[in-house]
């Protein structure tokens, strides 16, 4: 088999790690709350330019400004949720969608507001591995690897605590779950910062692969989203095996044609899949 | 009735009168508003039934772009053109409705499914550089006045013509809303399931208005893209785009018929008066302000400000008789 083609299919199944952690974070939010932030790919926006902040601009040490990263974007995620999302939570849907688009609006500029639109990185080169003839690089190997501990660790939370059963149990059945005595809008609130949580966590990684630039969240976002109704909507098992068909599309078709090009093939795949599974890839 | 007809013309003669005093950039903003209103109305003529579509920025760009580089490259005029890209846009509209609806991916599904759509083809027409310039855009070939080729330098034949594709839209909102077929597409708003078993054909009404839409919206963005003789891919396609037509439309009042007009003149006079109050300081403080204020109008004001305007009325007490949910006449009372 071809080498490059080999790098291209590892690097693949390594960015499709943090999209399955993205993808994990939307769904977990969309399950419990019935809501699609379109602005999702834009609080990892927020999240890159706070470790650019912390780590390249004021010299901390770069653990430390990803975890205030995740508990920074964790804490806007909440806010979104108290400020934008609670009080419209009886409206029609539409108008749940189109209030996170206003924020998608209001964090690109926002961001370009305080930053400009140029690109920025952290000026941080880790290590090229070598396995045989093929290079890897071990930012995007950190990355899978934490994107799978990221995601573990949500799978263990939601199937061995009790916040996790009550917003297992949120997701399965809305309406029966103030009769067993929990407290809907406080699990609203923990699953919003969760769910930011993640896309903080990813921003975190992405940095150490990507520019940062406002509108990067429209390079994830759609893809993201492609994802999540693949899967499945709220479907978080099939969410994470999306990930990891549409970031090998992404990857395979990136390396025989244009980056562009691998995403109108991505996308031309999903309209083809939906005939063929219209309600997720685990649904017949 | 009488009285309503002569201040109908009278108005309608206020409006095709007002381009002749005024100067070049209001009749920029005013051009750009009955544009924007076009396209806002193409929107709700899907909108208003709850297929959300937040893709539409990709039926403009192609409504643009095909006979824009037609004519560029091949010298096809655009009276040729403009109908081609409808119809690659009506194509489009298939293309991913007919999936949608088949397996009934209906609200968050689709709206997210059309997203990437817009996204797809804006990254299409980046990908397709070598011809379409990419992200720095592309300029028209210019001839200076031609009715061949759709061109005019001055001002006030493009204010006419956007008069008159403004009315055009208004008028195929107004078909579709007395036509037998929006009964039929209420009810399937209200409840699919039950609007099949009552034996309402839903792949065909969603369809037609899906097709409709998307054919407007493309004549919409190929005027637009004649009148401008400049495309870029950020500026008539992808997300911003595709989201700010949902936004100009929801603030205005998705469901009654001038108010994506209303969303349009106020979007576009808030977004002209924060450029112009900021300048080149501080870039990106308008949009910022300007997202700010349509998170705060969608939670406020969340079926537009028409419908706000009439609710408040009619609890004043000024409006005589029930609030009625037909848009048509919601419209000629207000």
């Amino acid at each position: 088999m071809d080498i490059f083609l080999l790098e291209a299919i590892i690097n693949g199944v390594l960015l499709g790690g943090v999209l399955a952690l993205l993808a994990l974070g939307l769904n977990l939010i969309f399950g419990v709350i019935d809501v699609v932030w379109i602005a999702y790919a834009d609080l990892v926006m927020c999240g890159m330019y706070v470790v650019y902040l912390l780590y390249a601009a004021l010299g901390w040490p770069l653990p430390l400004a990803c975890i205030v990263a995740v508990v920074g974007v964790a804490i806007l995620g909440v806010a979104v949720h108290v400020l934008i999302i609670a009080p419209i939570l009886g409206s029609a849907p539409i108008n749940q969608l189109l209030a996170t688009g206003g924020l998608l609006f209001f964090l690109q500029s926002f961001a370009t507001l305080l930053f400009g639109t140029d690109f920025r990185n952290l000026g941080l080169r880790l290590p090229i591995i070598e396995v045989g003839d093929i290079y890897i690089s071990s930012a995007r190997l950190l990355a899978f690897a934490m994107a799978l501990i990221g995601a573990v660790a949500i799978y263990l939370f939601l199937r061995r605590t009790f916040i996790g059963t009550a917003i297992r149990a949120i997701a399965q059945d809305r309406d029966i779950i103030g009769l067993m005595g929990v407290d809907e809008r406080r699990i609203y609130v923990i699953t919003s910062a969760i769910g930011a949580a993640l896309a903080g966590l990813s921003a975190c990684l992405l940095a150490l692969q990507y520019d940062v630039h406002p509108f990067i969240g429209n390079t994830f976002g759609p893809l993201i989203f492609l994802i999540c109704v693949l899967g499945g909507l709220g479907d978080m098992i099939g969410g994470f095996i999306a990930a990891f068909i549409f970031s090998q599309i992404i990857a395979i078709g990136g390396y025989y044609s244009s980056t562009e090009l691998s995403y109108v093939l991505a996308f031309a795949f999903f309209i083809v899949l939906m005939f063929v599974r219209p309600r997720g890839i685990l649904v017949r | 009735m009488r009285a309503r007809c002569v201040a109908y013309i009278g108005w309608l003669a206020i409006v095709v009168a007002l381009p002749f005093f005024t100067q070049p950039y209001y009749m920029h903003l005013l051009i750009q508003i009955l544009l924007w209103s076009f396209v806002y109305t193409a929107w709700s003529i899907m909108g208003r039934f709850g297929f959300v579509s937040l893709g539409h920025g990709a039926f403009m760009g192609v409504g643009a772009y095909v006979p824009g580089l037609l004519w560029s490259y091949y010298g096809v005029t655009p009276w040729a053109g403009i109908p081609l890209g409808v119809l690659v846009s009506v194509l489009l509209a298939l293309i991913i409705g007919y999936p949608c609806f088949r397996f009934r991916v209906i609200g968050h599904y689709f709206a997210l499914v059309t997203l990437a759509l817009g996204q797809v083809i804006m990254l299409s027409i980046i990908a397709a550089r070598d011809f379409t310039g990419g992200s720095l855009g592309f300029t028209l070939r210019a001839v200076g006045n031609s009715w061949l080729a759709l061109q005019f330098v001055e001002k006030t034949y493009w204010y006419v013509i956007a008069l008159m594709l403004w009315l055009a839209g208004l008028a195929v909102w107004c078909l579709i809303d007395r036509g037998i077929g929006r009964e039929a597409l209420d009810a399937i708003a209200e409840d699919e399931e039950a609007a099949a078993a009552i034996g309402i054909d839903i792949m065909h009404e969603k369809l037609r208005v899906t097709v409709i839409s998307a054919a407007l919206t493309a004549a919409g963005g190929a005027i637009y893209g004649q009148y401008l003789m400049y495309l870029n891919p950020e500026t008539v396609s992808g997300i911003a785009v595709s989201l700010q037509i949902v936004f100009a439309t929801i603030v205005g009042g998705a469901y009654t018929m001038l108010g994506p007009t209303i969303g349009a003149f106020l979007t576009i006079l808030l977004t002209e008066g924060l450029r112009v109050a900021f300048g080149t300081n501080y870039i990106g403080a308008p949009n910022t302000i300007y997202g700010a204020i349509l998170i705060l109008v969608i939670i406020f004001m969340p079926r537009g400000i028409v419908d706000m305007m009439q609710n408040v009325s009619l609890r004043a007490g000024t409006l005589k008789g029930s609030r009625c949910r037909s848009g048509s006449e919601t419209v000629r009372r207000a």
